[in-house]
This record gives structure tokens, sequence and C-alpha cells, in this order.
């Protein structure tokens, strides 16, 4: 149903989710955001774009995570959203306690910015 | 046109309750983002039902039906038998305070408020029923 990647680029993890997250998978979401915090990562980006389809046990793994990225100064930045997985997170509101920009590049800036 | 769809309690079942909201609103000219909005409310109050009401035991259905009584209209009911979570009963966790308690849930019940038109909850003999309703302008 998901499938998980993750490579790593310029010092930032790049999580990249595949497929669609729901009650179902969102553990596995959680469990590579968590490993990624664990091997000591500075900067952390989720790649959307192959992102189908998300429901609130996705979006609250990424609520969950929150203060804790604050409290270690790591940024946690979503990219590449398609409009019908972007208009999900609009509906709660959480694009405004996310960081969510358009594309690769704008994450790594943004990344770059909030970790300085 | 009625649509009926059984389905054990099992999380791995959601993708076949998506799958069967999209396959029968095909026809309907549902715009894709309004249809997307759909799929995810009864999954969401599916995945509820399934977790809170019946403990994700398998043999435990639920039966899906859609009525579209008329062009725009659209009802979603769920029926079961297990007992009552009515999303009605419960308010909605504001948003900072998920993030303070890294909490997890809550988020659901929110997301289908904010989707559906109504919501509301009744009994058939002794099975219990979440109608949704969702009311879609024509373009």
């Amino acid at each position: 149903m998901v499938q998980i990647k993750r490579l790593q680029e310029e010092g930032a993890d790049i999580i990249s989710v595949i497929g669609e997250i729901d009650a179902s998978s969102s553990i596995e979401l959680d469990l590579a955001i968590a490993k990624s915090v664990g091997e000591g990562f500075k900067k952390i980006l989720v790649d959307c774009s192959a992102l189908e389809y998300i429901s609130s046990a996705g979006l609250g793994v990424f609520m969950s995570y929150i203060e804790e990225m604050k409290d270690k100064n790591i940024p946690l930045v979503l990219f590449g959203m398609k409009e019908k997985v972007a208009n999900t997170f609009q509906i709660l509101g959480l694009a405004d306690l996310l960081n969510i920009r358009e594309n690769k590049q704008e994450a790594k800036k943004l990344a770059n910015e909030l970790s300085v | 046109m009625n649509y009926q769809y059984n389905i054990g309690c099992s999380l791995n079942n959601l993708k076949g309750i998506r799958e069967f909201i999209r396959t029968s609103l095909r026809d309907e000219h549902v715009p894709e983002i309004e249809l997307s909005a759909i799929v995810l409310a009864l999954d969401e109050m599916c995945s509820n039902l399934m977790i809170h009401a019946h403990h994700c035991n398998p043999d435990h259905m639920l039966e899906l039906h859609i009525e579209i009584p008329n062009q725009g209209k659209f009802i979603f009911e769920i029926v079961d038998d297990g007992s009552v979570f009515n999303i009605n009963e419960f308010n909605e966790p504001e948003l900072d305070n998920l993030v303070h308690q890294k909490r997890k849930g809550g988020l659901g019940i929110r997301l289908v408020k904010a989707i559906m038109d109504d919501v509301e909850y009744l009994k058939r003999g002794n099975k219990n029923v979440c109608r949704l309703t969702k009311l879609i302008k024509a373009d």
C-alpha cells in the first residue's frame, strides 16, 4: 500500500512516500521519520510527489513530530504534494502548522534557513 | 442509484472501501477534489468504527450503502451492530492541543464534519446506521 524510500542529499535525509497512507499503513511513515531522527539527521525532507492519498492517521504522524522537531531543532519540510493530497491538509488547517513547499529545491532552501 | 458493499472490520480493507466509493461515483460527474474528500470522509468513519466499535475484528461486518436520490445529493450509510460511536458526541480537539500532546488521533472527526453536510445516527431494527449526507452543486 505504501512504499517508503530514503536517500540523502547535501546532509538532508529525504523520505519518499509512495502510494497511500491510511490507518493500516501510517505506522510505516512513523517508523521512517523516527529512524531518520534516530540516525541523527539534522534536516528531514518528505517527498510527497508520489503520495496518492493520506488520511488523518498519516496527518497525525506529521502533527505528532512538530514539537519534537522544534525541541531538537530539526527542520521537517514536506514537498511536492498533489492537489488532492494538499486539500486534506488544508481542510484541517495544517498547512500553517507544518512546513510545506512546492518542490525539492524550495524545501531544501527552507530547511537550510530553518537550521541556521 | 443504489450501491452496497459489505466488508469485515480489518484496517486492510480500507483500500477496498475507497475503491468502492470511487467506482460507485464514477459516472456522477463529481469533481476530483470533492470526490477525494468524500472518499476520505468514508475512510475516516469506517476506520473509526472498525477501531473503536469493533476492535478491528475481521469477523465483524460493516455494510456500506450509497444512495443518490437526485443529482447532486449523496447519502452514505454505514450499518453495523456494534456499540454506537457517535462523532457528534465528541468535541473536536483543538489543533494546538493535539500538537502539544503529540497525539496521533482526533483529526478524523474534524475531517468528516468539515467534508460532509450532515452526519446523523439512527436505529434500523437492531442495527446502527450512521448516515452521512453530501450535497454537491452542479458545475
